[in-house]
């Protein structure tokens, strides 16, 4: 399947794909302390595992951002 | 208005929390530098912490994108501190692909710091180009 990944093309070759597997795949450090934007719609991290990239998707993902004076 | 005078800028307005924002830029040869700034919401409306809306970090990394730029760094302000990255900023740092950005509004200071994934601060150098 192919997909757009943070505004850039790229294919696996795999019939079934979730966000959590996805993830893995590009080596995504701290996955647990991403968001990730499917065709528009944040998912919720607990749906990371049940939700599966299909052929043209658009994938975005963002690290968490903040801190702290302490 | 510059970027560094933006930053300050905002710091003050939103005295007593910090502020915070994306800058994007490009990176060439190990440099990167910064040609626009995205203000983010303070989610924690704090003055000792803060953290972005996961809405308006996709809308600006799109935006940036759309220039022909990319997210390069975080900043946020530190009201009442030094501009060093606190203990809470190190742990919180989760990407190591950008800088992150301090300004300490008592000091009148900004400065840049990088972080690789043993958590090692060092200070880094930063182009503004606005």
């Amino acid at each position: 399947m192919t997909f757009t990944i943070n505004g850039k093309t790229d294919s696996v070759d795999a019939r079934q794909l979730s966000v959590v597997e996805l993830l893995t795949l590009k080596d995504v450090e701290m996955p647990d302390m991403v968001s990730v934007q499917l065709n528009g719609d944040i998912l919720d991290k607990s749906a990371f595992d049940s939700t599966f990239v299909a052929d043209g998707d658009e994938v975005e993902f963002l690290y968490f951002m903040g801190g702290g004076t302490r | 208005m510059s970027i560094r005078n933006a930053i300050a800028r905002q710091a003050e307005a939103e005295l007593p929390n910090e502020c915070c924002g994306y800058l994007a830029g490009t990176r060439s040869g190990g440099e990167v530098a910064v040609a626009k700034i995205f203000p983010m919401t303070n989610m924690d409306r704090s003055s000792e912490h803060f953290s972005f809306s996961p809405k308006e970090q996709f809308a600006a990394t799109k935006s940036a994108r759309a220039d022909g730029l990319e997210l390069v760094a975080s900043y946020h302000s530190h009201p009442e501190t030094p501009a060093r990255m606190s203990e809470e900023d190190i742990r919180l740092a989760y990407d190591t692909s950008i800088l992150y950005l301090i300004h300490s509004v008592t000091e009148s200071s900004l400065k840049a710091f990088a972080i690789d994934i043993s958590r090692t601060v060092s200070e880094a150098h930063l182009v503004i180009t606005d």
